[in-house]
């Protein structure tokens, strides 16, 4: 069978696909990408369903090898890429022909890069979905020497890029209020509107922490909350009321207080967030929110429209004195972002 | 819905978003039999009438959570419609779900295998001894799942077991560990930190992925943690492979 053999891997790669909805009266979240966007983009570059299974790597990538001729795709935070040596660009899809081995580096923005193969990675579905969920024993970590199956391609370009604005910097959050925003004063959140946090050194698939200087957000009567459903981009002030935003590995359900809701939308760029880069937050309305989403949502409808062929850069073609190189050939206007060499 | 219920509990039932694509119906803002039962029958009722665009629930103890596609059914339609169904009758009143277990667990309470009964039965005012005796034949029900998957909150316990968490977290305990705060259990799914006091061990697993039925214990369904030797509970842990560890499971005649 066709796949990915594993040479080197990161300490935490994992499959993933968009999750296993449905099971949260079973105590089991939906679990999925880190980011979402991420496996649509994916998709996009290699023309198939965005519900395929990817290869989500955090922080370093590591070392794989082709058995049978592949298509891949590299999306999420850019990483140094190289395909037998030859640097390749992020956001884009590429030919990775049997034997020829794809070396990804430290992210160089970001925390979570996506592999992607032509036909996904068929592992064996567990409870509906491929989805690795580390929190509750569902699948492992891939390990050197594992093989990633590739399911069955139906096909096409490859050589294909994608632009994509950043979300790997931190930023602006838009946020709803939810069940236990108003146990904290309009002076508190007031306060959490206005302060700049910085993403915090405790960070996975289950949720993200914040750091601030001064004093934390408390709620009122913190202790007496009665454990209620959590869901994926709730802020919660955890004991020393700092925010911990929960991304889609997160617990069903849980006791401390949280101040609102981050948007769908906005999530992957918390989840992306690199330690130190700054997140803050705002407060806005439902109708606001659901607008975003609907432009979200048509944003990644027209996804699949928006490869374009991809634009060599001079270093990143090994045999370049072989080439007739005409002066303004290459435009920087037009590079693929991510391809910063 | 009946005057007396809201006389009991003002506001209650409220309805509250969550997130963008979430509901929640709580029925109380404490854990109360009542409120517990009514969010059962609650959530069995939303099940029965398949309203598209909720796309799942799930109860906590005196709630019900939607996730519903605000696409298809709007945050002020869905409202409108629970508030309905709220009013169509007095769901305080409800009969617990049918069709519950009692599952009677092999559980080994104490020893350093389960090293807080002796801290937990003082703070409970009682003798080891009795702490046992008292914890090995109270039926406690599964008030809801949650946390992690197909782990039960159970209760409730006598009123000396009303133990506040501790405020340092046990780094980790096993799973199949059975812990206890509050007038509740947890029997853990995973291995976890917890606040909770760890007071018996099972071989039980809550969760067994490869099984044809992976989430072994129900809402409503009733559990008895029965007392067993530790030498019994190693026999037990050693040959229970299909997680059951042991337990027993028969029907509850209603």
């Amino acid at each position: 069978m066709s796949g990915l053999r594993v040479h080197q891997a990161g300490p935490a790669c994992t499959v993933q696909d968009p999750g296993r909805p449905g099971f949260l009266g079973q105590g089991l979240s939906r679990g999925g990408a880190a980011d979402p966007l991420a496996l649509v983009e994916g998709a996009a570059l290699l023309g198939q369903d965005a519900g395929l299974a990817a290869l989500e790597i955090a922080g370093f990538g590591g070392v794989f090898e082709a058995e049978g001729d592949l298509r891949i795709a590299l999306t999420g935070a850019p990483m140094a890429a190289e395909i037998d040596g030859a640097r390749v660009a992020w956001n884009a899809s590429h030919a990775l022909i049997a034997g020829q081995r794809l070396s990804l580096g430290a992210v160089r923005a970001g925390c979570y890069g996506y592999l992607h193969l032509g036909g996904g990675i068929d592992t064996p579905r567990v409870l509906g979905a491929r989805a690795v969920h580390l929190a509750a024993g569902l699948g492992r970590a891939v390990a050197a020497g594992d093989q990633l199956p590739a399911g069955r391609d139906r096909g096409g370009e490859t050589g294909l890029a994608l632009e994509v604005a950043d979300r790997f910097s931190g930023g602006a959050l838009r946020v709803v209020e939810g069940v236990q925003t108003p146990l904290f004063s309009p002076e508190v959140r007031a306060r959490f509107e206005a302060t700049e946090f910085v993403r915090g050194g405790r960070a996975n698939r289950m949720g993200v922490a914040l750091d601030c200087p001064g004093e934390g957000f408390a709620a009122e009567g913190q202790l007496a909350i009665l454990s209620e459903v959590i869901v994926p981009g709730d802020i919660q002030m955890t004991g020393d009321g700092r925010p911990f935003v929960l991304l889609p590995e997160c617990q069903t359900t849980g006791g401390y207080p949280r101040i609102g809701t981050v948007i769908p939308c906005d999530l992957p760029k918390v989840a992306q967030a690199p330690a130190g880069a700054p997140l803050r937050f705002c407060f806005v309305s439902r109708a606001v929110a659901l607008e975003a989403e609907a432009r979200h949502a048509s944003h990644l409808a027209g996804l699949r429209r928006a490869p374009r062929p991809l634009v060599r850069h001079p270093g990143d073609i090994p045999d370049l004195l072989g080439y007739q190189l005409i002066s303004g050939a290459v435009s920087a206007h037009h590079e693929p972002q991510g391809d910063s060499e | 819905m009946t005057a007396n219920d809201r006389q009991i509990r003002p506001g209650f039932p409220a309805l509250r978003p969550v997130g963008l694509s979430g509901m929640l119906v709580s029925f109380s803002d404490r854990l109360e039999e009542p409120a517990n039962r009514a969010a059962l029958a609650f959530r069995a009722a939303v099940e029965a009438e398949r309203k598209a665009g909720i796309a799942e629930t799930a109860t906590s103890l005196a709630s019900l959570f939607l996730r519903f596609d605000p696409e298809v059914l709007s945050h002020d339609a869905l409202s409108d419609w629970l508030q309905g169904l709220l009013a169509a009758r007095d769901w305080y009143a409800a009969a617990l779900p049918g069709g519950r277990r009692l599952i009677r667990v092999p559980t080994l309470y104490g020893t350093d295998l389960a090293p807080q009964l002796e801290e937990a039965a003082a703070a409970a005012g009682m003798g080891v001894e009795a702490a046992i005796a008292d914890l090995g034949t109270t039926r406690v029900r599964v008030l809801t799942i949650g946390f992690a998957p197909g782990q039960p909150y159970l209760g409730p316990l006598g009123a000396d077991w009303d133990l506040p968490r501790q405020t340092a977290l046990t780094a980790q305990v096993p799973v199949g560990a059975l812990v206890l705060a509050v007038r509740q259990f947890v029997l853990f799914a995973a291995s976890s930190p917890t606040g909770w006091r760890h007071v018996g061990q099972t071989a039980f697993r809550c969760f067994r992925p490869e099984a044809a039925a992976p989430f072994a214990l129900r809402p409503g369904d009733e559990m008895l943690f029965e007392p067993v030797s530790k030498p019994e509970f190693l026999r037990i842990a050693e040959r229970a492979t299909d997680g059951a560890g042991g337990a027993v499971i028969g029907e509850i005649a209603e």
